[in-house]
């Protein structure tokens, strides 16, 4: 049993202008796989590692169990923690590494061996104990890396962007290692990296953060379908969501203009847009949700729109087809297509977009208006 | 092809020369004290002495006080040595890790402490010592070189290299900073470790200049300072001389020659990987 509620959260760094993290409100359930996602600089380390103890909270409160952590140092708060560089001693052998916790616990020997082998059979690491780091291969290192984290079952296991360091075969081996130790150890975990497919596949829930701030706490699918924002909305899914900035002008009922295009709204989003009626907004559409007319004739799409292919990316199963609007040539934006389709670059022809995955900003504050 | 071997052997003629620079006063010593002649400065030199006798290291030991010379030298030295590894590895990793008010104040002072020329300190720190009734004591040989600014900037520059993350990941495995500093930091600084001890016990071995301000009686002289007495205004033997300085200049060469490594890693350092 192991949750984390972190309440109105705030660090400033000596020196710094700004807050590192604003006002974070943030209440981890336990056995839950929770990723803390962003770009760079955007906090999520420093998130993480307010959690471990390892940096001073400036305002807020961190309460593990309903206890509060901030006065507690790392050692106390019953945590471990996987570092992006495995953090591993490298003086002692794989064995010591993972023993280390223990020992300064002062488990018994005996124990301590038991529980070590224990750790090492789990994550395949049995034949490793006796080496030391520096003659082990980075997806070698990460394993022993968990294993110490796991040898004394803390309630909450945080990671550091444990797998950027990997090559990206060996990424996508161990992001199932992980997800399959979560299930396995039954643990609440902490996740943090800047890679959005990685928070997508691993984390229960994920914390989306920009510039400090939290921008939305919720389910990956939901981060999905149901961005709170503008940013989200950009942040996950790759290729990342299209926009287009434009007006909702009164004609025909409601209708989108922008320089690339001009559409009439589907009666769906009319109550919606109503009231932003000459207002600035962002129409946001995914690569996955936009259709080839000529192909595409069972889905709810909205009106034609005329596109020119830019340039095409095939990558194998798909591919990535780069056009603009024939209004604006300046302006590219993104479909993934079937790569049995065959586009040329220069094609002419009319999308269109599944419109109940159709989208709309508010373009001042960029929260989501549909 | 041609030039580059002609700038080969060029280089190589240059670097002939330079150790016959540095070596040759090393050689002739060595060959002086096997001399069985006193008289030693005929030209042209005999590198190889026609009376060539082991008689001067014998005397050496037999009528000079050299053991209580060697035993003055080697607690000096192996106290300051460690004393000088223990406390600039402390200090170093103070600077280098911990996070206290005034930290980086103390340090400037520490270092521009290295700015004042050691000789000027001769006289404040004789006084210091002479009020401290400490002049011609071990107490007065050793006190001052317990701790050196050069050693500390060394090791806070190492320190400064290793990972935070393997400090914080001992942190969370529940480790005080001194457990740190001695089970972590310690271990995996040997290089450094081991250019700050050659560096401190080459200085404290060959120490001259204080031991000659700080101690009168010959029971307190160390080697150094025992060889040079041996200098007399009409006559000197210098055959025994030679023998005496060659025997303590043993130990340095034998160091040397058996952690050359670390000690070339030490000077490439004030910044090695971990």
């Amino acid at each position: 049993m192991a949750t984390i509620e972190i309440k109105n959260l705030k660090k400033v760094y000596p020196g710094a202008k700004e807050a590192t993290i604003e006002n974070a409100n943030i209440t981890i359930e336990d056995k839950e796989f929770v990723v803390l996602v962003g770009p760079s600089g955007c906090g999520k380390s420093t998130l993480l590692r307010m959690i471990a103890g390892l940096e001073e909270i400036t305002d807020g409160e961190i309460a593990i169990d309903n206890v509060r952590m901030n006065e507690l140092s790392p050692k106390d708060r019953d945590i471990a923690m996987v570092f992006q560089n495995y953090a591993l001693y490298p003086h002692m052998s794989v064995f010591d590494n993972m023993a280390y916790s223990l020992k300064l616990r002062k488990v018994p020997k005996a124990e301590i061996k038991e529980i070590v082998e224990n750790a090492a059979k789990i994550l395949d690491i049995t034949h490793l104990l006796d080496r030391k780091p520096k003659d082990m291969s980075g997806g070698q290192r990460q394993r022993v890396a968990i294993g110490r984290s796991i040898v004394r079952n803390p309630k909450i296991f945080l990671f550091d962007e444990p797998l950027s360091n990997l090559d990206a075969n060996l990424r996508v081996h161990m992001r199932s290692e992980i997800k399959k130790l979560h299930k396995q150890l039954n643990a609440t975990m902490v996740y943090v990296t800047h890679d959005q497919i990685e928070a997508m596949t691993m984390g229960d829930r994920i914390v989306v953060l920009k510039d400090g701030d939290v921008m939305q706490f919720d389910t990956p699918m939901n981060l999905f379908n149901n961005p709170t924002n503008k940013f989200v909305a950009g942040f996950i899914g790759s290729p990342s969501m299209n926009f287009i900035e434009g007006k909702i002008i009164e004609e025909n009922g409601i209708t989108f203009i922008s320089k690339d295009l001009k559409f009439e709204v589907p009666e769906d989003l009319k109550p919606c847009l109503k009231e932003f009626i000459g207002k600035d907004v962002t129409f946001g559409f995914r690569p996955e949700y936009i259709y080839d007319k000529k192909y595409e004739k069972i889905k709810r799409l909205s009106r034609d729109m005329e596109i020119t292919v830019d340039s095409i990316e095939p990558i194998g199963s798909e591919s990535y087809i780069y056009f603009r609007f024939n209004g604006n040539p300046e302006h590219k934006f993104c479909f993934r297509s079937d790569s049995q389709q065959q586009y040329s670059v220069g094609d002419t022809f009319s999308i269109g977009v599944d419109i109940n995955r159709l989208r709309f900003f508010d373009t001042t504050t960029e929260e989501r208006i549909f | 092809m041609k030039q580059i071997k002609l700038q080969k052997i060029l280089f190589l003629i240059v670097l002939g020369i330079m150790t016959m620079i540095y070596i040759g006063p090393f050689l002739f010593s060595l060959s002086i004290s096997f001399s069985g002649d006193k008289n030693v400065f005929e030209w042209p030199i005999s590198f190889l002495p026609d009376d060539a006798t082991f008689a001067n290291y014998r005397n050496v030991w037999n009528e000079l006080p050299f053991g209580k010379w060697l035993f003055n030298s080697v607690l000096v030295t192996t106290i300051q040595t460690i004393s000088n590894v223990f406390f600039a590895a402390l200090a170093g990793f103070t600077f280098a890790r911990l996070e206290f008010p005034g930290k980086n104040i103390i340090f400037t002072i520490l270092l521009s402490s290295l700015m004042i020329p050691g000789i000027v300190l001769l006289v404040p720190k004789f006084i210091v010592l002479n009020e401290l009734s400490l002049i011609n004591s071990y107490g007065g040989l050793i006190l001052p070189g317990l701790v050196s600014v050069t050693n500390i900037f060394l090791m806070r520059q190492f320190f400064s290299t290793i990972p935070k993350d393997l400090e914080q990941a001992a942190l969370i495995d529940g480790c005080s900073y001194f457990r740190i500093f001695w089970e972590i930091f310690l271990p995996i600084s040997k290089p450094a470790l081991a250019a700050v001890a050659i560096y401190t016990f080459q200085g404290s071995w060959n120490e001259f200049l204080w031991p000659v301000i700080v101690t009168y009686t010959e029971d307190m002289y160390t080697l150094p300072l025992g060889m040079a007495s041996l200098r007399h205004e009409l006559l000197t033997d210098w055959p025994l001389l030679m023998a005496g300085t060659i025997l303590i200049s043993l130990p340095t060469l034998a160091i040397f020659i058996i952690f050359q490594r670390y000690f070339v890693q030490g000077v490439s350092s004030s910044g090695l990987k971990g």
